[in-house]
């Protein structure tokens, strides 16, 4: 898949993982991978993009007596998401364009 | 490989990466690691499942070079810290009048560099003046029929001419050469002010 468009798709994954309950690293990776593999160094970049776009906040805590950063999703990233939803449906149109000769002669 | 090991292993792989980044990055490796364990896997289990460190360094690497805006390179800088800057103002009085008199001492061998190509050039100059005189007293001997000292003048013109032909191609060299330079030192200093490298020093 071209690098790009994958690299968006898994921000909104990643936003998408946290829209419910703040969650940390390895649990978003495990949540995620029935659907999508997300490499550790990938995960992290995205987190950082998405902490730089005020799309998520980063809280760190003490867990079983080590510290682990919780991610929680702030109204800018639930409003990515909203907006991935109403793009998703032009890209959905767009595919049944595409595809649309090879459905006429079947 | 345990976790410590795989700890060490990566922060030597991204060395490259500012002092924070990489410590930032070790922490989020030692959270996963962490993780793992938790869920019962033995640490060497946990780092087999995150990968080989060649693999993860280069994949840090690629995303960062994709991230980045063309033209910035990734390049360890680190903040000053309170100390430094301490001893930097406190050793002005010292370091100042150092960075002075360097900036001075460049500038001069640099003044002299165009003195040198100034100085080839008048040489070239007098060398043609040399050679008009020495041909135009030739010809008139030739003219008014003049002895030996008007024929040596002449042939006296003729060497000066080769040895100015000569010359012309060393002053232009030496020109061209000192205008590289200014542009080579320029660049440089440009680079030094905008903390970016320049291209061919990164080889990644």
């Amino acid at each position: 898949m071209d690098v790009q468009l994958k690299r968006g798709l898994l921000e909104i994954c990643v936003l998408a993982a946290i829209k419910n309950e703040e969650s940390y690293g390895y649990k978003i990776i495990k949540d995620m991978k029935p659907y999508a593999e997300l490499s550790e160094s990938t995960l992290y970049t995205i987190l950082k993009r998405l902490e730089a776009a005020d799309m998520l906040t980063v809280r760190t805590a003490e867990h079983g007596g080590r510290l682990r950063k919780y991610y929680r999703i702030t109204d800018l990233g639930r409003k990515r998401i909203e907006d991935f939803e109403g793009e998703w449906k032009e890209i959905m149109a767009i595919y049944r364009f595409v595809t649309r000769e090879d459905n006429k002669y079947e | 490989m345990n976790k410590q090991e795989f700890l060490l292993k990566l922060s030597e792989g991204l060395s490259d990466l500012p002092r924070e980044e990489i410590g930032e990055r070790l922490s989020f490796y030692s959270e996963m690691i962490d993780d793992r364990v938790e869920e019962g896997l033995s640490e060497a289990e946990a780092v087999e499942e995150i990968g080989q460190i060649d693999n993860i360094v280069s994949q840090i690497i690629d995303e960062k070079t994709i991230t980045k805006p063309a033209g910035e390179r990734i390049r360890t800088k680190r903040r000053l810290r309170a100390w430094e800057i301490v001893l930097l103002v406190l050793g002005s009085p010292l370091w100042l009048p150092l960075l002075l008199v360097a900036f001075a001492l460049l500038l001069t061998v640099y003044i002299m560099l165009w003195v040198i190509v100034l100085s080839l050039w008048s040489v070239e100059l007098s060398l043609i003046a040399g050679t008009l005189g020495g041909v135009a007293t030739g010809v008139l001997s030739i003219v008014s029929g003049g002895g030996l000292r008007e024929l040596i003048l002449f042939s006296m013109g003729l060497v000066l001419a080769g040895l100015s032909i000569l010359l012309f191609f060393g002053c232009k060299a030496a020109t061209a050469g000192t205008f590289i330079l200014t542009k080579k030192i320029a660049l440089k200093i440009k680079a030094l002010f905008t903390g970016r490298r320049m291209q061919d020093e990164t080889g990644n």
